[in-house]
């Protein structure tokens, strides 16, 4: 008794929220229709992740400058979670959709979706394996690595010993940077990788799998994290264990990075421009709108960032 | 009345037993990794070790409390990243250190309390009721946030992580302290006691007069009070809360009270074959990184001792 009881509380609070929701949405509907405001839909992987939420800000910014109305959609790092967020936008019939996937093949079946309804995709900062995209937006990942490659190799003059910290493994991010510093590196042959170890992306395990690597290496000259989280906690590994004049390299430009860059604690990331990627998204769709041409690969500007 | 004396020292032996087992596997471990690499038993290894291995040790204490009761708690990581988020956002905004580090404390303790009531109170299975945790509290950190990190929390309270007392660094006392907490409690205490009876035979308890409900509240609360204590510690030792911090940390404590012979359908095991188990984790961790093993094979060795070792647990406990 009691546990059915909880069960119809339950379902009635669901209806009610699901009530007020569409209630709310109907309405926002109306006063856009109203002023005749055209709306953009922003599904993003995660906003579990700075990366995503600045460039999410980015894409804010830039759609209230050109007087659009933009609905996000957090994904949560799941491919499942997207698709249903893809069809609540269909849903709500938005004009344009710009998707940053959770992964590269199992978003294709969402832009499909979309293009069933005539509905435009452009895709930001990870690409589509499928499905008609209109525009794809992003920083070069293999251009960043071959960037922090040739910043090292310049600092420490063609020679020493460089970790590299990777990300989480398999996906495209560390793919790419990594490729593109892995090549670059290889130009020099004085310049070894002695250790390449994955800290997925975050900073307590940059820490501690950096922590590791001091004690397995007694002369590093140089650190390449894939990002800054990680840089960060190598870089606190590295104080802590009293290691002087090793270099730090981190990739993303966050404004922890920045700020350790300014205080000499960091020597340099490669900053992606995440704002950037959001607002050249809004910037595309409204080109596209606007009847304009679009071309298919928008490279976001990367940036060495040093003191 | 000789009746209870007799089950409490035959309980004694098997957990004996249990922890030897895991402890073989430990000193297996260890005796690899110093054959393959010269570096692993140095001094400042560990030491370093060991200070991983507590974040990790912490919270798998309070889930050995909680897998004894028979439940499982899987918004250890969760609490760890929003208690951390609340003491971080508050000494930003220049609330005194004491002040804030409660208030992360309470934060933790208080949403461990809420998965207990929500146990009890409704009846839900564990497994449901701290996954909605994980969930709702790691969505509350994000919005909290607003997804960025939280820096720059001043030296005061970098000493929690980073600071040593004599050549010993903080973290690992308050390990040590912990353990010896729990298992006190566990072994000399009627709390203990009562944990133990509730997860062997909850009805049975329940006729004894044991008040079930008061024991599952306090462990859901214990739990989420370590993992805040985690969290201060790794907040503070890279002076930086961040959101996605603790994630899949649940995970890892939950291998660790497993792989310390604690049985998953509670009323047996104790915190010092949790501690075996931390190390075991914490080492294999720190030995792979050493060899400079590619993380592909990583993950794989990872899942592969994990298993080994409560295998061979199984087949000897027959």
């Amino acid at each position: 008794m009691r546990k059915s009881k909880i069960l119809f509380l339950l379902l009635t609070f669901i209806l009610t929220v699901a009530l007020i929701a569409g209630c709310s949405t109907g309405n926002t509907n109306n006063t856009s229709n109203a002023k005749e405001e055209k709306t953009i839909g922003l599904v993003i992987s995660t906003l579990n992740n700075p990366f995503f939420v600045t460039l999410k800000n980015g894409a804010e910014a830039k759609a209230k400058e050109l007087g659009y109305k933009l609905i996000v959609e957090d994904s949560q790092n799941d491919s499942s979670k997207e698709l249903s967020n893809v069809e609540d936008l269909i849903q709500q019939k938005v004009d344009v959709l710009l998707i940053n996937p959770v992964d590269s093949d199992a978003v294709v079946n969402a832009i499909k979706e979309a293009n069933s309804k005539n509905i435009p995709v452009i895709t930001l900062d990870r690409s589509a394996n499928g499905g008609d995209v209109i525009c794809h937006i992003a920083s070069d990942n293999v251009k960043g690595g071959e960037m922090a490659a040739e910043f090292i190799a310049k600092t420490l003059n063609g020679k020493g010993n460089v970790v590299e910290l990777e990300g989480i493994p398999g996906t495209s991010a560390a793919r790419d940077r990594g490729k593109g510093f892995d090549e670059a590196i290889a130009k020099y042959p004085d310049i070894k990788i002695i250790a390449k170890q994955a800290a997925d992306f975050d900073r307590s395990k940059g820490l501690s799998v950096m922590e590791n690597i001091l004690q397995a290496q007694p002369k590093i000259d140089a650190v390449f994290a894939q990002n800054d989280e990680m840089a960060l906690g190598a870089i606190k590994a590295i104080e802590s264990a009293n290691r002087q004049g090793i270099l730090v390299v981190g990739f993303d430009g966050t404004d922890d990075a920045l700020k350790a860059i300014k205080d000499g604690k960091m020597a340099a990331t490669i900053a992606q421009q995440p704002a950037l990627i959001g607002s050249l998204g809004v910037e595309m769709a409204d080109k596209y709108l606007k009847g304009e041409k679009v071309e298919k690969f928008i490279p976001a500007e990367l940036k060495l960032i040093t003191k | 009345m000789n009746l209870p004396e007799e089950k409490v020292t035959k309980i004694n032996i098997s957990e004996f037993l249990l922890k030897a087992k895991s402890l073989i596997g430990l000193v297996g471990l260890i005796v690899v990794f110093s054959i393959l690499s010269p570096r692993f038993l140095d001094y400042y290894n560990l030491t370093n070790v060991l200070r991983q291995t507590s974040l990790n040790a912490i919270m798998a204490v309070g889930m050995t409390f909680v897998i004894l009761t028979g439940g499982i708690d899987l918004s250890v990581g969760s609490i760890l990243a929003f208690s951390s988020a609340i003491t971080a956002g508050m000494l930003k905004d220049g609330s005194p250190l004491i002040i804030a580090v409660l208030a992360g404390l309470i934060i933790g303790t208080g949403l461990g309390f809420f998965n207990g009531f929500v146990i009890i109170r409704w009846n839900i299975p564990p497994f449901i009721a701290t996954f909605a945790m994980m969930t709702v509290a790691r969505g509350l950190t994000l919005v909290y946030t607003n997804g960025q990190p939280i820096t720059g929390l001043g030296a005061a309270f970098g000493y929690i992580g980073n600071g040593y007392i004599g050549p010993i660094p903080v973290p690992i006392i308050l390990t040590v302290l912990i353990f010896a907490i729990g298992y006190y409690i566990l072994k000399n205490n009627r709390l203990g006691r009562y944990v133990y009876a509730t997860g062997g035979n909850i009805q049975a308890a329940k006729l004894a007069g044991i008040n079930t409900n008061n024991i599952i509240l306090f462990v859901y609360s214990l739990s989420g009070f370590l993992a805040a204590i985690s969290g201060l510690i790794i907040t503070s030792r890279l002076n930086s809360a961040a959101p996605t911090a603790g994630q899949g940390a649940e995970l890892d404590a939950i291998a660790a009270v497993v792989l310390g012979g604690t049985s998953l359908s509670g009323g047996e095991g104790g915190v010092i074959g949790t501690l075996i188990g931390a190390l075991i984790i914490g080492i294999l961790n720190n030995g792979l990184n050493l060899l400079n093993v590619s993380p592909f094979y990583q993950l794989i060795a990872k899942g592969a001792v994990i298993l080994l070792a409560i295998a061979l647990d199984k087949k000897e406990s027959r």
